[in-house]
């Protein structure tokens, strides 16, 4: 099992959903979050005293997937999520070594 | 006859006590406009200090703020006697003898009413002050200033204008308080800037100012607003009779005016803004409406529609460069209130001679310095000795946590709570 994290847009969000639901993901957490990259911040203006904004508004996602797709989820979020400029956000990978559901404490793969 | 006059002081009384709920209804707007203007850590602090503030205006000004004002008997020009409580209101019979070219020479509305409208302009004067020391004074000390200026420092000066004392047999002109009211809120509010220092990081070392932006511009918006609305009691009131047609016109040609230089206090301070920063900053345009309010304040009635636009403008114009001009010298204003009230307070009243054939630039001078130096000295004294009594300003550590955990034990926007 994989776990994916995917930092993106905050209006690229409707597009990764549906793009991910096509490729048959049932479920994933979204948070609002903060944070730069290479796009780093810009600049505002409070009764003319100029203050600059670091951390931009993005959207996280994390999707706990069998190991047998994640690679599909990963192009679904890459192409869903893409401009073409700075700021688009990145994708994290790691092994997941445990899921339980907790309703019915079904384990693995099941529990997805 | 009888029932004209006895509908003539119901219409009176009427329309003073609608003006007198409308003016009530600012210590909302303030209570917005500073809501919006400060940080969200601090909302709940100065929202206390406001509803309190204003209880206190009405309590003390009700015990002996307003017999200071307006004494039955005054000991003389300058100190009009101490007196408490309120008197009885007008006896109607006693009303109804008054032959009917003496009407507007007497008792023409109820006495009650009179008090209702003069109590709450004491409030707006106390919520001008709460504004500039938001975030970093104690909430006590602040209350107990609030009685001292409600109870006796207002009044005072009131009494010297609208209470028939030296500055009205001066000549000195302020229809509605430029003076009265805004100035002396803003003198009460630096001298308690000037002791209370500035918020922690305003100002960095290398001279540049650090900005704190407020939480909530859409309640800044609203508190603006609401201001607008009230002042057409504040202005449209203080005409203080309506019922004849030169009466009647006169309100009229007010509440015009009033809203005329609150319209051009934000087109100018929006294109003062644009052509300073590069960009419209609301902020600034919502003290450019309160900077037109205040300006038009100390004469609505003479100017023509067009010449309150103006004056209001040059209010709007002011209020910016007044706002940067504090930061400049380092005195910390989170929302604008010294500039708004104080400078175009100062500005309103000079405008006075420029329509009103009857006012004079030397009898405005007068005033603007006798209330001036009256409530920033008597302000300053009554500041010191809370700051070396009980101490005025929040410890370090408190001021960075935020008012509302320190004052008040309460957030604004609570969240992640949970029941113990």
């Amino acid at each position: 099992m994989k776990m994916i994290t995917a930092v993106i847009k905050p209006h690229k969000l409707e597009d990764v959903r549906d793009a991910l639901a096509e490729v048959g993901v049932s479920g994933m957490t979204v948070t609002e979050v903060k944070g730069f990259g290479r796009q780093k911040g810009h600049t505002e203006l409070y009764r003319g005293a100029e203050y600059t904004v670091d951390f931009l508004p993005k959207i996280k996602i994390e999707i706990a997937t069998a190991a047998s797709i994640w690679e599909q989820v990963v192009e679904a979020i890459t192409g869903a999520a893409h401009t073409d400029k700075l700021g688009d956000g990145k994708i994290f990978v790691t092994d997941l070594e445990q899921v339980t559901r907790i309703r019915t404490g079904e384990t693995g793969d099941d529990a997805i | 006859m009888e029932d004209i006059l006895n509908l003539r002081y119901a219409i009176d009384t009427f329309y003073f006590l609608v003006c007198g709920a409308l003016v009530m209804w600012m210590a909302a707007g303030f209570s917005m406009l500073e809501a919006g203007l400060v940080r969200a850590k601090n909302t709940t602090e100065i929202l206390t200090k406001n509803v309190a503030l204003y209880a206190i205006a009405c309590i003390m000004y009700m015990l002996v703020g307003y017999n200071i004002m307006y004494p039955g008997e005054a000991v003389s020009a300058y100190w009009p006697g101490l007196s408490f409580l309120l008197g009885a209101d007008n006896v109607p019979e006693e009303v109804l003898k008054t032959a009917g070219a003496e009407w507007y020479d007497g008792s023409y509305y109820s006495g009650r009413s009179d008090f209702f409208f003069q109590v709450v302009f004491v409030a707006t004067a106390m919520s001008i002050v709460s504004g500039a020391i938001a975030e970093r004074m104690k909430l006590w000390p602040f209350l107990v200033f609030a009685v001292v200026m409600c109870g006796f420092i207002y009044p005072l000066q009131g009494y010297w204008k609208w209470g028939g004392g030296f500055l009205d047999a001066a000549g000195f002109s302020d229809f509605a308080g430029s003076g009265v009211v805004h100035l002396t809120g803003a003198m009460g509010a630096l001298a308690g800037v000037l002791i209370l220092g500035p918020r922690l990081g305003k100002f960095r070392k290398d001279g540049k100012v650090n900005p704190m932006p407020g939480a909530n511009l859409p309640l800044a918006t609203l508190g603006t607003f609401i201001l607008w609305l009230g002042w057409f009691g504040f202005n449209g009131g203080s005409e203080l009779i309506l019922s004849n047609v030169g009466e009647a016109n006169a309100v009229a040609a007010v509440f015009v005016n009033t809203n005329a230089a609150a319209a051009g206090g934000v087109v100018a301070a929006l294109l003062t803004a644009r052509v300073m920063f590069g960009k419209a900053d609301l902020t600034m345009v919502l003290n450019g409406a309160i900077g037109g309010l205040v300006a038009i304040t100390a004469e609505p009635l003479t100017p023509t529609p067009g010449w309150a636009t103006l004056i209001g403008a040059v209010g709007g114009v002011l209020v910016v460069f007044s706002i940067l001009f504090l930061d400049k010298i380092k005195i910390d204003d989170p929302v604008g209130a010294i500039s708004a009230h104080g400078t175009v307070g100062l500005w309103g009243l000079l405008a006075v001679p420029l329509t009103n054939d009857g006012a004079t630039f030397g009898a405005q001078f007068l005033g603007i310095v006798t209330i001036g130096l009256w409530v920033f000295g008597a302000s300053l004294v009554v500041w010191l000795i809370l700051k070396v009594t009980v101490g005025i300003r929040v410890s370090e550590e408190e001021e960075q946590v935020g008012l509302d955990v320190s004052e008040c034990g309460m957030e604004a926007y609570p969240e992640f709570t949970s029941p113990r």
